[in-house]
C-alpha cells in the first residue's frame, strides 16, 4: 500500500483528482441542459416581467420568500390538484436565478397568480392571522412605508437582457418612471399575481 | 436531444460507473494481506497507528451491489441520453396514470351531482359535506372556515348579498368572479362633502347623526350615490353595489371607516374560478354556499 500516499502527499495532485471526479455528475446532468429545446425555448405565451413587477421579485428575494415557497410543481397528482398544471422547465427561461426554491413550509407559489385579490395578498402580507388565523408566517408590514426608487430599475434590466431576457428598449427606458413613489407591496402584489398565469391552471 | 449529448451523457456515465468498479476491483487485488493482520501502514499520527487490513467483505460486497444496482437502474429506466428504459417509463406517464386512475374513482361520485340544481345540492348531505371540504380548501383563506367573512372578504354565511344569493348567481360568481367599483369621492365632494354624506348614509340604517350634516348629506346622496345605490340606499344586486339600509358594513361600519370608504372607494376582488376548478368541484361549492345561509 503506497500508492495512495503519493495522492495524499501531493495535494495539488489531490485537487485535481477530486475536481476531475467531481465534475462527471457535472459534465452529463447539468452541462447538457444548456443545449436542450425544452429548457431554452419559452413556453407560448411566456412574457418578460414589466418594471414593477421585476422590483417585486427582487422583494420576494429580500425578503427570503423562496426560503419557505418553492414555485415548482411536480407532477404528482396530490400537486396538480392543489396547485393546478405541474411546472415546465419553458416556463423559467427568463428567471435569473430561478426561484424554485427547495423548502416547502408554505405553500407552492408556482400559479399562486390570479387565485386571491389584490387586497387579500396586501393583508396577508401586512399580518397572515388576519386571514389565516392559523399561520405561522411573519407579518411585512414595512412593505406598506418603503418607497421604490427605480434609480436600479433599468441597470437590472440591461444585466437580464445580457443573459437573455428581451426586455425592450421602451421597457427600459421607462423603467424609473414606472416604478418610482410606488410601495413595495404593490411590486411585491404585481409580482405575485403573475406567477404561473402563461399555463392553464385547471384542477 | 441530439445524438451528440446523448452519446455524451451515456459515454461519461457508464465511464463513471465502471470507473468506479476498476477502482474498487484493482484496490482490493493490491491487497497486501487477505487476513486480519497486526501488521501496520507504517505511518503514525500522534502515536496512533492503522492496521493493514484488508477492506471488509460485506463492505467491498456494499460496492459492487451499488455498480450492480446502477447498471440495472440504467437499463430499466432513463438515464442513458435518449433511450428510454426498459419500462419506458417518464414522469409525465406516471401522472397521466394517476390522474386516470383518480378519474375513473372520482368522476363517478361527481357525476352523481352534476344534473343537480344547486339549491337541491344545498339539500343533500353528501355533495353538500364534499362542497364544504373543497371550500375549506379553496374558499376559507378568505371568506373563513364556514364562510363568516373577515374585514373586506363578504360574509357568506347571513342573508345579506352584494350580487345575489340564488343557486344560479352564486355559481355565476364563482365561475367569473365580481369586480366591487366604488369610485373615490374626496376630490369630487371635497372633506365636507364626505363627512355629510357619511352622517347620511349613517342615517339610512337608522344611527343617530347630527341631522344638519345628514340633510346636507342626502342631498349629495339623491345626486351622486343613487345610481348605485339606489334612492333608498337599498342597493342593487345587478352592480353589486350593497345595501346601506340593513346596518351589515364590508369594510367597517363606524363614522370613520364609513368616510373612508367614500373618501378612497372600494374595489373589492373575487377572483374568477372557472379556469381553476371543474364545473362538478364548483356546483359543488355552489352548493354548500347556497346552503349556508338557507
Amino acid at each position: 500500500m503506497i500508492k495512495h500516499e503519493i495522492i495524499e502527499k501531493n495535494i495539488s495532485l489531490m485537487v485535481l483528482l477530486i475536481i476531475i471526479v467531481i465534475s462527471g455528475g457535472g459534465l452529463a446532468e447539468i452541462v447538457p441542459l444548456f443545449f436542450q429545446k425544452e429548457t431554452t425555448t419559452p413556453v407560448a405565451g411566456l412574457r418578460v416581467l414589466t418594471p414593477l413587477e421585476l422590483e417585486g421579485r427582487d422583494i420576494y428575494i429580500r425578503e427570503g420568500c423562496h426560503v419557505c415557497h418553492t414555485q415548482q410543481i411536480r407532477p404528482f397528482r396530490a400537486e396538480t390538484e392543489r396547485y393546478g398544471h405541474y411546472s415546465v422547465a419553458g416556463e423559467f427561461v427568463y428567471d435569473h436565478p430561478f426561484l424554485w426554491g427547495s423548502k416547502r413550509t408554505g405553500p407552492d407559489l408556482a400559479r399562486v397568480g390570479g387565485r386571491y385579490s389584490d387586497d387579500w395578498h396586501r393583508a396577508h402580507l401586512y399580518n397572515p392571522r388576519d386571514v389565516v388565523p392559523e399561520s405561522i408566517m411573519p407579518s411585512y408590514p414595512w412593505l406598506f412605508s418603503n418607497k421604490l426608487t427605480g434609480e436600479n430599475t433599468a441597470a437590472k434590466m440591461e444585466a437580464l437582457r445580457v443573459v437573455g431576457v428581451p426586455f425592450t428598449d421602451t421597457a427600459i427606458a421607462n423603467a424609473e418612471a414606472d416604478v418610482k413613489g410606488k410601495t413595495e407591496i404593490t411590486a411585491l402584489v404585481a409580482y405575485l399575481q403573475q406567477l404561473g398565469t402563461v399555463m392553464s391552471n385547471r384542477r | 436531444m441530439t445524438s451528440f449529448w446523448s452519446l455524451w451523457i451515456s459515454f461519461i456515465t457508464l465511464a463513471v460507473i465502471f470507473g468506479c468498479l476498476i477502482l474498487v476491483v484493482r484496490t482490493r487485488r493490491s491487497e497486501v494481506y487477505k487476513e486480519t493482520t497486526t501488521e501496520t501502514m507504517h505511518h503514525s499520527f500522534d502515536g496512533i497507528e492503522e492496521l493493514d487490513n484488508p477492506l471488509p467483505r460485506w463492505w467491498f460486497n456494499m460496492f459492487i451491489i451499488t455498480v450492480v444496482f446502477s447498471v440495472v437502474y440504467l437499463f430499466l429506466y432513463p438515464g442513458l441520453g435518449s433511450y428510454k428504459g426498459y419500462l419506458n417509463w417518464t414522469s409525465y406517464n406516471q401522472w397521466e396514470e394517476e390522474m386516470a386512475h383518480a378519474e375513473e374513482h372520482y368522476q363517478p361520485v361527481f357525476a352523481q351531482y352534476s344534473n343537480l340544481a344547486i339549491e337541491d345540492i344545498a339539500n343533500n348531505d353528501t355533495a353538500r359535506l364534499m362542497g364544504q371540504r373543497m371550500f375549506n380548501n379553496n374558499c376559507a383563506v378568505c371568506h373563513g372556515q364556514g364562510g363568516v367573512g373577515a374585514y373586506g372578504f363578504p360574509n357568506l354565511a347571513d342573508n345579506d348579498w352584494l350580487y345575489g344569493g340564488d343557486g344560479a348567481t352564486i355559481k355565476a360568481t364563482l365561475l367569473y368572479g365580481r369586480k366591487g367599483a366604488m369610485p373615490p369621492w374626496l376630490d369630487i365632494l371635497g372633506e365636507d362633502g364626505v363627512r355629510n354624506v357619511t352622517s347620511y348614509v349613517l342615517s339610512l340604517s337608522g344611527q343617530e347623526v347630527n341631522a344638519q350634516a345628514a340633510a346636507q348629506g342626502q342631498t349629495t346622496y339623491q345626486a351622486m350615490c343613487v345610481a348605485c345605490h339606489g334612492s333608498e340606499g337599498k342597493g342593487n344586486l345587478t352592480l353589486g353595489a350593497p345595501n346601506l339600509t340593513d346596518n351589515i358594513w364590508l369594510y367597517g361600519g363606524s363614522f370613520e371607516q364609513i368616510a373612508h370608504t367614500i373618501r378612497q372607494g372600494r374595489n373589492g376582488v373575487m377572483p374568477s374560478h372557472g379556469e381553476l376548478l371543474s364545473e362538478d368541484k364548483i356546483n359543488l361549492i355552489s352548493g354548500y354556499v347556497y346552503s349556508l345561509s338557507n
